[in-house]
């Protein structure tokens, strides 16, 4: 009779913990659910009402005339991010590499915080340093430009951004390669670099693979850093010193004051954001898959 | 006879545990040479320091000569260059993140040939000699963790005869395999002692009636008796062999 109560009690017991864990579960769950509905409730009307084309494909931005083309934006965004990646991903997993398999031991220590740190300094500080120093510099090296900032500018700004993201996830990965590959090379008379080169890092690639589309996360949603050395006309870049927007600034310089239809092409650039991050999301996660498989 | 490699008063310590004591084995040249003995008696460990992989664990110190063709390994000798003589099979098939074919052509490429057509007689030349060919020749491109883990185990002899070394070190390369794998890794064995000396440390006693020459049986980094291997198993010399062998310890 007693053993049964007691059996019983720590049934209801686990079964009020799993719905503690699933109320939990469920939250994240739910605030992504809100944000993909408001964001699609309120954006895809405008965009229905502008023409998906027109909206798309559109090279003019003048809200003032009603003229809501984002095509300049998308482009913006495609120049900053694929700027970001030729310059942070290089670094990031040579960096990677290095503290991975050759930094000595009382280097890292000193190493491994300054990455974590990189990680943790707010975007608004970053745009702040892009804008003393980054923009003044290039200005400098191309004086007959009007400005520094613009695509250049906001690409060495997320290059650096998307570095600690780089350097951890591929650092992690590198160091999860079992030490048999290593070994293996070792034994076939292959230096210690060759060795980390061409046997560790490529069995790791899918790590360092997914290290990198998370940094394209990133670079593509960054905004305020982006905001305060892209220059942000609304035009379609013509070479790297062109002044640029992307569309998280889009966003965010003209949410404040919008109103109308105005607004509504604001959250529909948010939605074409958002797939893009969709996009980004699900191919992270098929490489994940794809590594497992390996 | 031709001593390939001799190993004379060696002496190894990780830190201060002695784990070799006043180690001597002459190596013959073209013989399968077997270290037996319970775990943890050093014969992984000499077999290890032979083609100096145990650089890789601090605080290994070693004392003695150990000799490739007279030359000391560990005096003037480049590390590379004898890892590239004394090639190594694991206990774990190790085969690298990439293809097969790949997979052979890493350690010639490593040694600076690069033409297609030496890589390609080099990868079908090794894949013949491990007894592989047949069943890569098809799929030279996909990748080699498809393999199963005997086939693996045989690239990875593949792999450690694409360098064309003297010597082939294995530890306990049946060890993770199921008995046919076993069979057939251990008649390969036999084929290579034609062309290479070989060494190998196993558990498995009977594994070493089948295919050594001589046996070296190890106790607690003592090397107690190295003898031809019928004479090892039929008519020990020491009281010590003589009880691991009829399966009374270890």
């Amino acid at each position: 009779m007693n053993n049964a109560s007691n059996v019983n009690r720590g049934k209801f017991r686990e079964a009020a913990v799993k719905v503690m864990f699933l109320a939990a579960a469920c939250i994240s769950i739910i605030a992504v659910a809100l944000i993909c509905v408001f964001i699609f409730a309120n954006g895809l009307p405008a965009i229905k009402e502008i023409g998906l084309k027109e909206f798309l494909l559109g090279q003019k931005w003048k809200p003032n005339a009603d003229i809501y083309g984002i095509f300049p934006m998308i482009i913006g965004s495609l120049y900053v991010t694929a700027g970001a990646i030729v310059i942070g991903v290089p670094v990031g997993i040579l960096m990677a590499v290095f503290m991975a398999r050759f930094c000595p031991q009382k280097l890292y220590k000193l190493l491994k915080p300054f990455v974590e740190l990189l990680a943790g300094i707010p975007s608004v500080v970053y745009g702040f340093l892009g804008l003393q120093l980054l923009v003044p510099l290039i200005h400098g090296l191309f004086p007959e430009q009007p400005s520094g900032s613009g695509v250049l500018a906001a690409s060495i700004m997320l290059g650096i951004m998307i570095l600690p993201t780089i350097i951890n996830v591929s650092e992690s990965a590198i160091k999860a390669v079992p030490d048999n590959y290593y070994e293996g090379s070792l034994a076939l008379g292959a230096t210690h670099e060759r060795s980390v080169f061409f046997a560790v890092l490529p069995a790791a690639k899918s790590g360092v693979l997914a290290s990198v589309i998370l940094g394209v996360g990133r670079a593509i949603g960054e905004t305020m850093a982006v905001v305060w050395v892209a220059g942000n006309a609304p035009i379609v870049p013509d070479s790297i010193l062109s002044s640029v927007r992307t569309l998280t600034s889009n966003v965010v310089m003209e949410m404040g004051y919008s109103t109308g239809l105005h607004r509504e092409a604001l959250i529909g650039t948010a939605v074409v954001l958002f797939v893009f991050i969709l996009i980004i999301n699900l191919s992270f996660s098929a490489i994940k898959r794809g590594g497992k498989k390996q | 006879m031709n001593y390939k490699m001799e190993i004379n008063n060696v002496n190894l310590f990780y830190d201060k545990f002695q784990a070799l004591k006043d180690v001597t084995i002459p190596i013959a040249e073209k013989q399968i040479t077997a270290f037996i003995g319970p775990s943890g008696c050093g014969k992984s460990t000499l077999l290890k320091s032979l083609n100096r992989m145990n650089d890789l664990i601090e605080g290994c110190l070693i004392k003695g000569k150990m000799l490739l063709d007279g030359e000391d390994i560990y005096g003037g000798m480049n590390v590379d260059i004898l890892r590239k003589r004394v090639g190594m099979v694991f206990q774990k098939p190790n085969p690298f993140s990439m293809s097969i074919y790949d997979n052979i052509a890493y350690g010639p490429r490593t040694h600076g040939i690069r033409s297609k057509a030496a890589l390609d007689e080099i990868v079908e030349k090794s894949l013949k000699n491990a007894a592989i060919w047949n069943e890569t020749k098809d799929r030279l491109k996909k990748s080699a963790l498809g393999m199963s883990g005997g086939q693996q185990q045989r690239l990875c002899i593949a792999r450690a005869l694409s360098v064309s070394p003297e010597v082939i070190l294995m530890d306990e390369p049946t060890s993770a395999l199921d008995p046919i794998s076993t069979g057939k890794i251990e008649e390969l064995m036999s084929e290579l002692k034609k062309e290479y000396t070989v060494i190998i440390v196993t558990h498995n006693m009977q594994q070493a009636t089948r295919i050594s020459d001589t046996t070296a049986f190890f106790l607690l980094g003592e090397m107690v008796e190295h003898n031809v291997t019928r004479e090892i198993f039929s008519n020990p010399k020491e009281k010590r062999t003589e009880d691991y062998i009829t399966g009374r310890f270890g």
